[in-house]
This record gives C-alpha cells, sequence and structure tokens, in this order.
C-alpha cells in the first residue's frame, strides 16, 4: 500500500466495452459522474467492485473499468452482502432499478437496509420496465396505460424513500440523472457515510417513459418545483419572483410565501430528524408539492459488515485460533485399544 | 429379584416413544451415547412430528427416537424393535406395528384412563383388552413414581412431570446393563440445580424400580464391539457436515461463509457452525433461500468458500443463483439435506426425491458435481472432497444428504487431522497477459481473480462468456463451445476419482446404490451372499460426474437392480448414460429401507 492516495482520471474508470444503452438514455449521465467521482473519491481502481442485477441500469458493471458483477433479477444486495461481510474493505456500489430494486428484489433490498451493512446503493428509478420494453413499473403511477396495462395500471406505485426510511435506511437521498454537480455531490457523500447509503436517482427511458421527470428536469419547472435539501438550511424553492418556504403547521408541513427574503421563520432542513425525512419525502408533486433532493436523512448507527467481521475477530480473541483436534474431540469421545 | 446373570444378546433394537414434549429424542441420544462409550456398534432414527408441539396425548404429536446397539459391526437403525417404552396410548398404537412379537413393552400406566384413550382416539384399552397379548407387558406407573422422585425438590407438578424421560431411561440402563455414569455427567454439565437433582432421581428411581419389580424376566447385556484401534465418537450427518467444512477452511486456508435460512433438517448445520468463528467459519442467516445462495456466490467472489445448505424446497428456490455460479464459474457448495416432497411435503421424514433436481434443475445447460453421502460420518469427508472439488475445479458442487443420516448418529473413528492434506487454491495476481476465461489445462477452471488484486480489474455475470476474454458474447460458436467447456469441466473430476469399489466381484445380481441407502443395502446383501448368492454391490458418492468405471462394472452382471427411496431417480440418470436395463425397488415412506425389505426385494429379482 502506498501512502499517497492513487491519483486517477475519469476514464480510468471506462471500460473497453461498447456502452449499449439507447442514445439519450438518462444513464449515460449518470455513469458519466459515477467515473468522475470515483476518481476523485483516493480509492485505489482495484477495492471497487460494482453489483448489479438485471435490467437496463444493471449493464452498468460492464462499463466501469473496476471488478464488476452483473448477477440474476433483484438478487444483488444478496450478492453485495456476501461480498461485503466477508471483504468489508472493498468500496462495493450496488446498481439497481426500480423493478429489479423494488419489484423482484424488494425483500433484499429491505433487508439490506435493515442490517445496514456498508455499501453504497442508486436505484435508477425511471418508473417503468424498460429492458422488457415498456410495461409498468412499482413506481409507475396508478393508472399508467402500458403494454401489460390496457386500461390503465391498478397498482399504487411504491415511494422508493419512505419504503428506504420504513426499513431502517441509515441514509436516504435522491438526485436526478441530469444534475450533473447535484449528483457527484450525492455520490461523494455516499462512501463517506458508515452503512448502507441509499440513493434514488430520477432517470429518464427515453424510449418507454419519455419526459417523466419533466417537472424537474425541464428548465422553468426545474426553478419553480425542485427544493435543495442542504443540512441547516431553509427549506424553500421556487424562482426569485415567487419563494417559497415550509412551516411546520401541527404534524404537517405548509407552504408559505418567502417575503423580502426573509426566511427567519422557515424550518430548517435537519438530516437528523426521521419525521421530518418522512414529512419531506411523502410531498406529492401532483398535489402542487415541491421536489426535494438531496440528502433527506442520515444517522450513525453500526454497519454491518464491521459487526459481523467483529464477532469473528472476538471469537478468535476469546477462544484462540480453533484447534481441529480439539474440535473433533469434542464431546463424549472412547478409545478402543486394539 | 434377578439373581440370575444377564443373558447376553448379539444386537438389540430398543425404541423411546412419547409426546413431542416428552424428551424422547433426548434420553434415546443419551442411551446411544452411553452404549457407544461402552464400545458398541450403534445407529439410531430420529422419527419426530413437523409439529412442534401437536396437542398432548395424540396420535400426530408422538415422537420416537429408535437406537440399535450391537456387539457386532451394523449399519442400520435396525427392522424390529426389541424393547418399546411407550409413555402413553398414542405412542403405544402407532408403535407398536414395530416391535416384535414376544418383545418387551414398557407402558406408563398412569397414562391409560379414559380422557388418555380418548386423545389416543381409542374406544378400549389396550391394557385391558387384550391385544398386547403377545407382548412382553411391563405396566409401570412412571408418572406417579417420578412425582414421587423428585418431590424433594420442590418442582410443579408441570416441572415434575418433564423429569419422567429418565425415570424411562433409567428403565432401559436397567435391562440392558447399561451403566449411568454418561448420563449422569451429562445431567451435572448440562441442567442448573433443582433440576440436575431431579433429573437425576428421576433416573436413578427408573434403574431400581426395574431391579425391584419381578416383571422383568430377564436382564440383558450386548458386548462390545471389534472395533479398528483408536479414538470414537457418535456423531451425526449434519454435525460431520459443519465438522467438514471447518476442516476445509482450514486444509484450503480460506475464509468459509455458511449463507443459510432455517429449514428442517438442514438447520442443524447451521446451528453447529455458528460457534464455528474463531475456525474461520462465518454464518450468515440470511433473509430467505435465495440471498442464502446468493450471499455465498459473493462470499466466493471475494475469495471465500461460499457454501449455502437447504433442504429440496430450498433447492429449488436457490436454482437460477446456482446457474449463476455455474456460468460465472465461481466456487460454490450447496448441500441439499432431502426430505419427503413435492413441495413442502414430509419435512422431517427422509426420501432421496431431489436428485434429479440437482442433477438437471436449472435452466440452460448448467451441469453441477453432485456427490453423496453415504453415512452420517461420511458427511465429513464429503464435505471436504466438495469443497476441494468446487475451489479447485471453479465450479458449484451439490452434496445430497438427506434427513435419515442428517439426525441418525453412528460411531465414528476419527481421523488424524494432520494425514489429511492441504488444498490451499491458488489466486491469480499477475496481471501481464490475464484473461478472466483462461483456462487451466488439466481442470478446466477459470482463474480465481478476486476484488482488491490491482490489475486485474474485470466483469462477470450472468450473460454468457467469451472464452478467454470473459466479455459478454452472444456469438453462436462461442455458445457452443462455452457450453461444452462446462459439461467437460464436471467430466474431467472422474478422471481423478479412484477405482470403484465392489462388493462381491463375481457376476449375478449386481445393488447399485446412492446416498443413504449404504447402509440397509450392505446389510441386506452380506446377508445374501452369506447363503451363497451372488450378489454384488456398489455404492456411488459421485453422480456427476459418474466413475470412469461404472460402464465396465455394470456390465459384469446379468442384471442391475437400484434400490432407492424415490421413484428411480438414478435408474433414469443409469439407464440413460449406460443403456442398462437397471430394475429398481422404490419406496417413498418417509422411512429408510429396512434390511428385510431389501433381501426380500433382491431375492425377488434373483
Amino acid at each position: 500500500m502506498t501512502s499517497n492516495p492513487p491519483v486517477y482520471k475519469k476514464k480510468d474508470f471506462a471500460s473497453d466495452q461498447m456502452v449499449r444503452w439507447c442514445p439519450g438514455c438518462g444513464d449515460y449521465a449518470i455513469l458519466a459522474q459515477v467515473q468522475t467521482v470515483f476518481s476523485k473519491l483516493g480509492i485505489p481502481r482495484e477495492d471497487f467492485a460494482v453489483i448489479a442485477g438485471i435490467g437496463c441500469s444493471s449493464r452498468f458493471p460492464y462499463y466501469m473499468e473496476t471488478y464488476g458483477f452483473h448477477t440474476i433479477h433483484g438478487r444483488a444486495p444478496a450478492v453485495a452482502t456476501g461480498l461485503k461481510a466477508t471483504r468489508p474493505e472493498l468500496s462495493v456500489w450496488l446498481v439497481t432499478g426500480d423493478g429489479d430494486g423494488l419489484s423482484i428484489g424488494g425483500n433484499h433490498l429491505i433487508h439490506l437496509l435493515r442490517r445496514n451493512v456498508d455499501l453504497n446503493v442508486m436505484l435508477f428509478n425511471n418508473r417503468i420496465y424498460g429492458l422488457t420494453k415498456g410495461q409498468y413499473s412499482p413506481t409507475s403511477e396508478m393508472g399508467k396505460r402500458t403494454k401489460s396495462s390496457p386500461m390503465g395500471s391498478l397498482d399504487a406505485p411504491f415511494n422508493p424513500l419512505l419504503l428506504a426510511l420504513g426499513a431502517g435506511g441509515s441514509f436516504i437521498a435522491r438526485s436526478v440523472d441530469v444534475f450533473a454537480k447535484h449528483l457527484q455531490a450525492q455520490l461523494t457523500a455516499m462512501p463517506a457515510h458508515t452503512g448502507t447509503s441509499f440513493l434514488e436517482i430520477f432517470q429518464n427511458c427515453i424510449i418507454f417513459n419519455d419526459d417523466a421527470f419533466d417537472n424537474v428536469t425541464d428548465r422553468d419547472a426545474r426553478k419553480g418545483n425542485v427544493l435543495y435539501l442542504e443540512a441547516g438550511e431553509p427549506l424553500v424553492w421556487g424562482r426569485e419572483d415567487a419563494r417559497h418556504g415550509f412551516v411546520l403547521n401541527g404534524m404537517a408541513l405548509e407552504a408559505v410565501d418567502v417575503v423580502d427574503g426573509d426566511v427567519s421563520g422557515i424550518l430548517r432542513h435537519d438530516t437528523s430528524d426521521k419525521m421530518l425525512a418522512t414529512l419531506l419525502a411523502s410531498l406529492d408533486p401532483t398535489r402542487g408539492d415541491p421536489i426535494p433532493i438531496g440528502i433527506f436523512y442520515q444517522e450513525d448507527r453500526p454497519a454491518y459488515d464491521q459487526q459481523f467481521q467483529g464477532q469473528l475477530d472476538e471469537s478468535r480473541k476469546t477462544l484462540g485460533t480453533g484447534d481441529l483436534h480439539a474440535l473433533l474431540h469434542a464431546g463424549d469421545t472412547w478409545k478402543v485399544r486394539g | 429379584m434377578n439373581k440370575t446373570a444377564p443373558e447376553v444378546l448379539d444386537s438389540v433394537v430398543i425404541r423411546f416413544a412419547g409426546d413431542s414434549g416428552d424428551g424422547m429424542q433426548l434420553v434415546g441420544t443419551q442411551f446411544t451415547s452411553s452404549s457407544a462409550i461402552f464400545g458398541n456398534d450403534v445407529a439410531t432414527l430420529p422419527d419426530y412430528p413437523a409439529e412442534i408441539r401437536a396437542p398432548a396425548g395424540t396420535q400426530e404429536g408422538v415422537s420416537g427416537f429408535q437406537v440399535h446397539f450391537s456387539g457386532q459391526t451394523i449399519h442400520t437403525p435396525g427392522d424390529e424393535v426389541d424393547a418399546l417404552i411407550a409413555m402413553n396410548p398414542a405412542a403405544l398404537i402407532k408403535n407398536l406395528i414395530a416391535l416384535k412379537l414376544g418383545g418387551v413393552l414398557i407402558v406408563n400406566a398412569d397414562k391409560f384412563k379414559k380422557a388418555d384413550l380418548a386423545k389416543a382416539r381409542l374406544d378400549s384399552n389396550p391394557l385391558e383388552d387384550g391385544s398386547l397379548a403377545d407382548y412382553r407387558l411391563v405396566e409401570a406407573p412412571i408418572t406417579t413414581l417420578t412425582r414421587e422422585a423428585v418431590a424433594p425438590f420442590g418442582l410443579s407438578t408441570k416441572e415434575a412431570d418433564r423429569a419422567k424421560n429418565f425415570f424411562a431411561l433409567g428403565i432401559m440402563y436397567w435391562l440392558y446393563s447399561r451403566s449411568m455414569d454418561t448420563t449422569l455427567a451429562f445431567l451435572d454439565s448440562k441442567f442448573k440445580s433443582p433440576y440436575r437433582e431431579a433429573n437425576r432421581a428421576a433416573l436413578e428411581t427408573g434403574h431400581a424400580f426395574a431391579h425391584t419389580i419381578e416383571l422383568f424376566q430377564s436382564q440383558y447385556e450386548v458386548p462390545p464391539a471389534d472395533f479398528p484401534q483408536g479414538d470414537y465418537r457418535n456423531i451425526t450427518g449434519n454435525a460431520a457436515l459443519a465438522i467438514g467444512l471447518a476442516t476445509a477452511a482450514s486444509k484450503s486456508g480460506l475464509p468459509l461463509f455458511y449463507g443459510s435460512y432455517p429449514i428442517t433438517p438442514a438447520s442443524d448445520i447451521l446451528h453447529a457452525l455458528a460457534p464455528f468463528k474463531n475456525y474461520g467459519v462465518a454464518t450468515f442467516q440470511a433473509e430467505d433461500e435465495i440471498a442464502a445462495v446468493c450471499s455465498a456466490i459473493g462470499a466466493s467472489y471475494g475469495g471465500a468458500i461460499g457454501v449455502t445448505g437447504t433442504s429440496g424446497p430450498g433447492i429449488a428456490l436457490k436454482s437460477e443463483a446456482i446457474g449463476l455460479a455455474v456460468i460465472t464459474e465461481l466456487p460454490l457448495v450447496v448441500i441439499d439435506v432431502q426430505r419427503g416432497g413435492p413441495s413442502t411435503g414430509l419435512p422431517t421424514k427422509t426420501e432421496q426425491s431431489d436428485l434429479l433436481q440437482n442433477m438437471f434443475g436449472r435452466n440452460g445447460e448448467a451441469p453441477c458435481v453432485v456427490l453423496a453421502a453415504r453415512s452420517p460420518s461420511d458427511c465429513f469427508e464429503v464435505a471436504l472432497e466438495a469443497v476441494r472439488l468446487a475451489t479447485h475445479s471453479m465450479i458449484p458442487v451439490v452434496i445430497l444428504s438427506d434427513g435419515y443420516i442428517a439426525n441418525g448418529a453412528e460411531p465414528w473413528p476419527l481421523p488424524d487431522i494432520d494425514k489429511i492434506a492441504p488444498f490451499p487454491p491458488t489466486f491469480a495476481t499477475d496481471p501481464e497477459g490475464f484473461q478472466p476465461y483462461e483456462r487451466n489445462p488439466e481442470t478446466l477452471a477459470r482463474p480465481w481473480a478476486v476484488p482488491g488484486t490491482p490489475g486485474l480489474e474485470h466483469r462477470i455475470g450472468g450473460l454468457e462468456k467469451a472464452d478467454g476474454s470473459g466479455n459478454v458474447s452472444y456469438d453462436a460458436d462461442n455458445h457452443q463451445k462455452m457450453c461444452e467447456l462446462r459439461r467437460e469441466k464436471v467430466r474431467r473430476i472422474a478422471d481423478s476419482l479412484p477405482p470403484t469399489e465392489v462388493t462381491g466381484d463375481d457376476g449375478g445380481l449386481l445393488v447399485l446404490g446412492w446416498g443413504s441407502t449404504w447402509g440397509a443395502i450392505s446389510m441386506a446383501v452380506e446377508s445374501l451372499r452369506a447363503d451363497g448368492k451372488r450378489v454384488g454391490h456398489c455404492h456411488l458418492r459421485h453422480i456427476n460426474p459418474l466413475p470412469n468405471d461404472l460402464g465396465d462394472i455394470l456390465r459384469r452382471y446379468d442384471k442391475v437392480l437400484i434400490p432407492e427411496l424415490n421413484l428411480g431417480q438414478l435408474r433414469t440418470i443409469i439407464r440413460a448414460e449406460y443403456l442398462v436395463d437397471a430394475v429398481g425397488i422404490n419406496k417413498v415412506q418417509g422411512q429408510p429401507f429396512l434390511t428385510r425389505e431389501l433381501i426380500e426385494g433382491i431375492t425377488e429379482h434373483m
């Protein structure tokens, strides 16, 4: 090991494989930011492992010049848990989508979050099944007409952030595929957190669900609708001429106008407040609420892999390294003399 | 009083039967340990319901433990019971069929009141209606005498009644002239006061009761068997697997990761491995069967020995992930402790019906190595071999055990650990010309290149890989080549196998078996050969790949007979592989073969 952190360029993290996402897919933008952030984290390239399930997003590892494992549908959290539990020194990143992570792999995702395995989850949410050509997903809005729901989907959608909060997630954040700087900031914050870092990324599927996030990414909408969460900063959003902020009204958030830039009465973001995170994650843009992005919630609690290794260490310390002869001769043994 | 010396017997089979809460498994295990330590050969058959506590006194809740102990070498828990203790009417009715005519039948006479008979759905009292006339009936007021014996220790009635299994054990110890020392030491180490003293009093009172009453016509003695010199202990198959895996971790120099989800009858492997942390064994109780195997694959990817254990329903859930280990060519050990199926089936009963599932139950051409353990102690050897093959051929290896050998016990001559050769794998470290799917010319294994190794960054996954580079490939010829390579990788393992052992290599009929039927087949064939019959026995540990010499062996016999606890799964493979007109003896009753059944079945085919 050298004492100096390795110096990389973004291209050091690009593999020699042709990227095969559709032209214009939001995944390209995410790939670029991940490669950029990895080059700046100061982690040796060989210590990165990128693990994915199945789906468009899950092809991600093939395009990263790191160790990578394209596993099976929904099961990446379990594979990643086995890897990280035995190799806690690795920087493990998990790439999943709304179908892979919330439908077929929903069980593994919630158990990953409750265990708080120290790895980084990027959930690309495009609210549609892309790789199977356009069926509704567990985050598609009710009533969505797709090939498999010609009269409209009957399924109420999951809110990924509320699900992650409910599962005991210790780091819950959201960003957007095309918000390069914002996305980089979240990706940089994730490995600094001990435990599972969960990042929902709004990701546009140009073929099957184009413009699903227009209310966030459209130049005008972005100014009007996006609430940038910053720890300690007031919860304000809106154009210069129409600023709004949140105050608490009983147990609910209430939007008020910000007059003359005076934010003294406005609620400030507190990433350690789970109730506030829940209120913010529950905001519904279809009712005119703003769309928060950034870190909703962060909590310090022990990481599973560290405790897992801790028990192994403690066992060796208290019992000594196992003696196989003693193990075989444990219990009631007897001698036969020939 | 018995003044005469005990009658000496070659072999005895006893059975303890009671409610599932009566502690029959515990005292059965105690009798087994005492007999083994005395020097008998032993074999056991625990038989218990899937329900933890079915309603007390009902036939559904009956739990039994059978012990065969002998001055000869034995391989089965015995066909017929010589002495049965029944703690209630339900236990009597369920187990009487196994008791031989004229056998000793000890009943807890306190439990034959009207209400007890009703719970067992009996219209008349078997103690009074003459239905037990063919047995040597001993009516013992076990509940009353146990309560009296433990009275000084201030227990509640409920607590006092929990000691009556030790009263029953005391009777059996006297009847077969067994020392109580092992059990007394066990009580001292496992029970706190006043339960230690209460159980001790119940045990000694049971012993004294048997000695005092004149209902027993005689006392018996089974002399020690003639074992080779060495250290021995009793072992169950699940415990032997756990010790084998810990030994494999040490001999390979790798950490071992066991990912598992609790399932009968495999959970005891997880319980046994969990305290082995200081042996380099890590256990992970996953959220489901799929996560269990996937976590093991993740651990293997990182350079550990990934192992998962389950029973048939769990294998069904793990299939897709096992296929992932096949195509990514990672080492993986999968343990299937088989039970009666399909679906939930008979969770606590034994069967061999997952063979074809493990051979073929995956999408695509996805061959795994398949090994089968033949006895409880053989599980140790099979565990070592599975880890060695998985890590050296970079391949998933399935270990087939079953409920019978998983829970059954036998004496195990302890191997000399220092004589087991280490088998460390080779990890790739050299970036020069590194290719993730280049081949070891001998085994065809690809290199094991683990994250954290500088310069070897590469991608693997479930999409077809180009041979050599490991890049995603949809090329037609490459896919054909890779499917054939993965098959050949399994087949080559056969080249390193020792010659297959056959008992009775002189033509006639060959009995071909696999797995836990070894004991019953061995005893049946020995018996038939002693009668001058031309019968051979060949028992398979390796089912995939099959041994190279098996085809020649099969052709040396006039007829091939395959007894299996399924409807003909190995037979299907053998017929397909060798075009041999093999016939079967097939039993699917949740119980192992009786030696007698096999003798009759084999004789019919001669």
